[in-house]
């Protein structure tokens, strides 16, 4: 049975709490900075916002319940959601049908992390069972390891090359060189590309995101409460999510998005031609090919063929993580999996910090999360519109 | 063939140190299976009683049919490295101060997804290989991709040695020299290139066959060290504690009597002087030294070896005292373990069933001679294992009370009918 | 039965005698004679360590434990500010005193343990026979009861009452191994023969028979007939053994008196002591 589409439910007010290589502060501070940047772009009071889904690893000891209490927020509606990289989609999925059934009003959707100079690998250490029992204790590379393996295994089966990877790293670079809050402010050769110092053979630094600590959040209402408030939107024409899939793949070549992309185009209205920019979760290259072929644009395996075919900039053949991506803006966090959603609606309703696509219509997103053990388990996808 | 190690430079008595690091030692309790079976040098992982479907990473529940009976079962690790890396980069300490490392993603016949380090001798994915477990510095358990033919060492990778405790160039002390085990163990650690052996000798008037011709050993040096008399272990501890690499403890009282055979409690004693006090008295002049000296170079202090016996699981009643006070030997060495594993040294345990010494007479065959219990004792030293039960009768020992400790209990309380 | 008591109680009444005698002669003086020279002490115990070698006996037979200590504290946390040792040893270990009841042959004797032995008997001469030449010649010298009526054509008669200690210079062997002298036929240290031993007893009724070695016997004893005679006899006549003494090539061969007090162990059969001689100057 397909699911139910999201009427008229939009995303409003994308903020960006600016990155920052290594803060002293809390996650609560950045997780904060969101709500009150969300705040001041609805200019609404506080109180107008009845809905919270937060996302966050460096939280600890506290949940999204600790937040409301920390900053005063009466909720009623609230959600935690750990899914890393598809944090960002799965509370859009949540915050839509809060707001269509009536069970919030406005849904601010945050996702936020700091970044102490240990933090990264006291987080890897302990980031799942699995992770503890059976990946960290051989060598600790952290999601380095997963990725080399995952690259390796890709470019050995498929034929891609390191310049396939390099050509949408130097893109990504060139994008974000436009974006003010983009970490990465060097312009990226393909050489340099190359002949970066090697992390985890194949894998060089470029392929490597930074983590960094920041937030990103937007607004889940209905239209009609955008239009009161006088606020641009991007309408929510599709969201699919997906956890766990294919298991018995003996190494991931696929995500979840081969499974659910016909039911979110049907629930879109739209196909992959229609799409004119992709915000893809992009901590190392060879996802963003994952993603090229789940979505549609390209035949499984056949995503080295595709990157030779297209341009990614901005104003490229296929506009692709427009503000720079995570791998040319930083990794802030579970703010990774909100970076290309925030981006998206900066796209739609003409806000962007860096270039524009031009007449863009349909911004499709997708989102990637949590290495557990081998793979990454939840994926997912949402296709935003223009009004 | 092992790489010959050269003899190592002397240290630069200038330079600081190096303190220890391990590796990640954190494990979920249901992960820690595995690290029993590679403690015995075995991969076990847990299958499912109900559909007999294999689990990794160690799991709560089958992730088939979600039964909860999983047992831990035995593994031939035969699969497919289908991906590696070679990692440059490392968040602990212990893999950065030893980059690069070679990782890879092992598919097993039996369908589960394996995370190993990979062999130097293994070729690039795809390839079959053979998975095995060993233990890592910190005492937890790691899988290894091998070639599927031929076994390479762990020894012959340069990484993987790491996880072993090879007696080659280093120095040794073995506490009693003079019992028949002692003596082939000094002669084996000799044969697998000790650098240096000190041989302790207790009550030096008491002659024993054989002894003499240990002295012939270039690395062999006699020392006097009685484990019974606090003041002699300290005075050893402070001449030599500081260059000892590995200890082995092979004091061994061995009286063949029941607590009904035996009046008094004077032999009782003895033994536990010998084989628990004298265990402590060691432990506690040498392991801080052990400690400190855990990094030091390339032939740091590494391991200490404990010669126990397979009486010290259950109580062989013909021999109750003595099996009591390999008991106790055995619980202080879990104490000793749980000391030194901060600091990477580790504790190998030696069970061995009955040797083919007086003491052990009139116990029926198969007995363990010297010689194999020694080389067993090598063995691992150069592996990472750190539980070993040399010969026949301690591994059935050790599976009967694996099985059933009760049972073995009463089988073994019949052998004094 | 009865012979036996009759004869403790002789040997009680004269050894009784023997002492008192000079001690009420001396006891004004003995301060004044130490201390003018008139007289002198010999220490001879060694140092009771936990080195010090011990009897050796087949493994499957129980064992003299020997001298072992434990630090109790020393000025640390286990006590701030005091030192003390607990120690262990078995009853024959270092310089030690054998009572009658040690032997079999002697289990009997009234007042046959360390705690119940006349205190009048730690007070006794002493007669030195030199076998040192002989022993450093054969570690398996034995003395002979020829070799003691020797002695005594130039010293005297051995008095009743007193002690016979064998001077071999074995306690100069500072080497556990040479002072043991165990090969694979077992000790070889002198002693006395089985028939010297009887006349000791008998025809002398000495106090006892004090060795510098690790036994009052031979170190082949245990192939003599009756095997250890001088712990068979001697305990059996209800007479004493010293062993592991010392400083005997200081003594004079007549003369000298020896302190030798046990502990008071109840039942005990020996016991560790500090034995020293007093050696009035000619
Ligand atoms: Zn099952």
């Amino acid at each position: 049975m397909a699911a139910r589409g999201f009427d008229d439910v939009v995303l409003a007010a994308p903020v960006t709490v600016p990155y920052v290589r290594f803060s002293t502060r809390g996650a609560h501070w950045f997780l904060g900075r969101a709500v009150a940047q969300l705040v001041a772009a609805a200019k609404i009071p506080k109180q107008r916002i009845d809905g919270l889904a937060v996302a966050s690893f460096t939280l600890a000891p506290d949940t999204a319940v600790g937040l409301t209490q920390h900053l005063g927020l009466t909720l009623r509606w609230l959600d935690h959601v750990p899914m890393g990289g598809a944090s960002g989609i799965v509370s859009i999925r949540r915050a839509a049908r809060a707001v269509q059934n009536g069970d919030a009003e406005i849904v601010a959707c945050v996702g936020g992390d700091t970044n102490h100079t240990d933090s990264f690998r006291r987080n890897t250490a302990s980031f799942s069972q699995f992770a503890q029992d059976a990946v960290y204790p051989y060598g600790s590379g952290g999601p380095n390891t997963s990725f080399a393996l995952l690259t390796a295994y890709y470019m050995r089966a498929h034929g891609a090359t390191r310049e396939d990877f390099g050509k949408l790293c130097v893109a990504q670079r060139d994008n974000a060189l436009k974006n003010p809050l983009a970490l990465f402010k060097k312009p990226l050769t393909l050489a340099d590309y190359l002949n970066a110092r090697l992390v985890a053979d194949p894998l060089r630094l470029f392929d490597c995101v930074m983590p960094c600590a920041g937030a990103e959040g937007f607004l889940v209402m209905r239209r009609g409460m955008a239009e009161q408030l006088g606020l641009p939107f991007a309408r929510l024409l599709g969201a699919v999510e997906r956890h766990n899939a294919f298991p018995d793949d003996p190494i991931q070549d696929r995500g979840g998005w081969s499974l659910d992309r016909d039911a979110l185009y049907a629930q879109a209205g739209v196909g992959p031609d229609d799409i004119d920019f992709l915000e893809t979760y992009d901590d190392y290259p060879v996802i963003n090919v994952l993603q090229f072929e789940g979505l549609g644009f390209c035949p499984a395996g056949g995503g080295a063929d595709f990157i030779r075919a297209y341009t990614f900039e901005v104003a490229g053949s296929f506009p692709f993580n427009t503000s720079g991506g995570q791998l040319s803006v930083g990794q802030a966090g579970a703010a990774g999996g909100h970076l290309g959603i925030v981006e998206a609606i900066r796209q739609l309703t003409g806000q962007t910090l860096g270039a524009r696509v031009p007449n863009a219509r349909h911004g499709l997103v997708s989102g990637f999360g949590i290495i557990n053990y081998d793979r990454g388990i939840c994926s997912g996808a949402a296709v935003l519109a223009a009004t | 063939m092992s790489q010959v190690a050269k003899r190592p430079k002397r240290k630069n008595p200038v330079e600081r140190t190096r303190q220890p690091t391990l590796p990640p030692p954190t494990r979920s309790r249901v992960a820690l299976g595995l690290t029993a079976a590679a403690a015995r040098g075995r991969l076990q992982l847990q299958v499912c009683v109900d559909c007999g479907t294999v689990q990794y990473p160690p799991r709560e529940v089958c992730r088939a049919c979600l039964s909860q009976r999983l047992v831990w079962r035995r593994q031939d690790g035969a699969g497919e490295l289908i991906s590696e890396t070679t990692l440059h980069a490392a968040q602990e300490l212990y893999f950065r101060e030893r980059l690069p490392w070679r990782i890879g993603n092992v598919r097993l016949d039996s369908e589960v997804n394996v995370m190993a380090y990979v062999h130097d001798a293994v070729g690039a994915p795809p390839c079959r290989v053979r998975i095995e477990a060993a233990l890592d510095r910190a005492g937890q358990a790691a899988l290894i991709a091998m070639p599927q033919t031929g076994r390479p060492a762990l020894l012959d990778d340069p990484k993987l040695r790491e996880m072993t405790c090879d007696p080659r160039a280093r120095k040794i002390l073995v506490s009693d020299g003079k019992s028949a085990v002692g003596q082939a163990i000094v002669r084996a650690l000799a044969a697998a290139g000790a650098d240096l052996i000190w041989i302790g000798v207790a009550e030096p008037w008491k002659q024993a066959a054989g002894f003499d011709g240990l002295r012939e050993l270039p690395q062999a040096k006699v020392v006097a060290l009685d484990v019974t008399d606090s003041h002699s272990v300290r005075e050893l501890a402070g001449e030599i504690g500081g260059k000892v690499d590995i200890v082995v403890n092979t004091n061994d009282c061995h009286r063949a009597f029941s607590l009904a055979a035996r009046r008094g409690v004077e032999t009782a004693q003895l033994e536990m002087d010998i084989n628990y006090f004298g265990l402590l008295r060691l432990a506690q002049e040498f392991a801080p030294a052990l400690k400190a000296r855990a990094a030091d170079g390339t032939t740091n202090a590494i391991a200490w070896v404990n010669v126990l016996s397979i009486f010290a699981l259950a109580n062989y009643p013909p021999h109750g005292t003595y099996s009591a006070s390999k008991a106790a030997a055995f619980s202080l060495s879990q104490n000793l373990r749980a000391e030194l594993r901060p600091a990477g040294v580790r504790v190998i345990n030696l069970f061995p069933g009955p040797v083919d010494d007086e003491w052990d007479q009139l116990e029926m065959p198969p007995k363990l001679s010297p010689a194999t219990l020694a080389a067993a004792l090598v063995d691992a030293l150069k592996g990472g294992v750190e539980d070993v039960y040399p010969g026949d009768v301690a591994q059935d020992w050790v599976a009967r009370n694996l099985e059933n400790p009760k049972a073995l209990e009463r089988e073994l309380g019949e052998t004094l009918r | 039965m009865k012979a036996a008591k009759k004869k403790s109680t002789r040997k009680k009444s004269t050894a009784k005698a023997k002492v008192r005698a000079p001690a009420r002669r001396e006891r004004a003086n003995l301060s004044d004679m130490l201390i003018s020279g008139g007289a002198h002490l010999v220490d001879l115990t060694q140092t009771l360590s936990p080195d010090f070698p011990t009897i050796v006996l087949p493994p499957e037979f129980g064992q003299c434990r020997p001298f072992r200590m434990e630090e109790v504290s020393r000025y640390d946390e286990r006590g701030p500010g005091w030192y003390w040792n607990n120690v262990s040893f078995g009853e024959h270990s270092g310089t030690h005193f054998d009572a009658p009841i040690h032997w079999i042959s002697g289990r009997d004797l009234p007042n046959n343990s360390v705690d119940t032995l006349p205190l009048a008997h730690f007070i006794a001469p002493a007669c030195v026979i030199d076998c040192s030449a002989q022993a450093k010649a054969d570690s398996d010298f034995l003395l002979t009861a020829a070799h003691v009526k020797q002695w005594e054509q130039r010293h005297g008669r051995i008095p009743v009452g007193a002690w016979v200690l064998m001077r071999t210079d074995w306690s100069k062997r500072k080497d556990p191994v040479t002072y043991q002298n165990l090969d694979d036929t077992g000790q070889h240290t002198p002693g006395p023969d089985p028939d010297c031993v009887r006349f000791l007893a008998n025809e002398r009724d000495v106090l006892g028979f004090g060795t510098e070695t690790i036994g009052t016997d031979a170190g082949q004893a245990a192939h003599f007939t009756p095997p250890y005679p001088c712990h068979y006899y001697m305990h059996g006549a209800g007479k004493y053994g010293l062993q592991c003494l010392c400083n005997l090539d200081l003594l004079p061969a007549t003369g000298a008196f020896i302190v030798a007090a046990p502990l008071k162990i109840l039942q005990g059969s020996g016991s560790p002591l500090r034995a020293f001689a007093i050696v009035p100057a000619k």
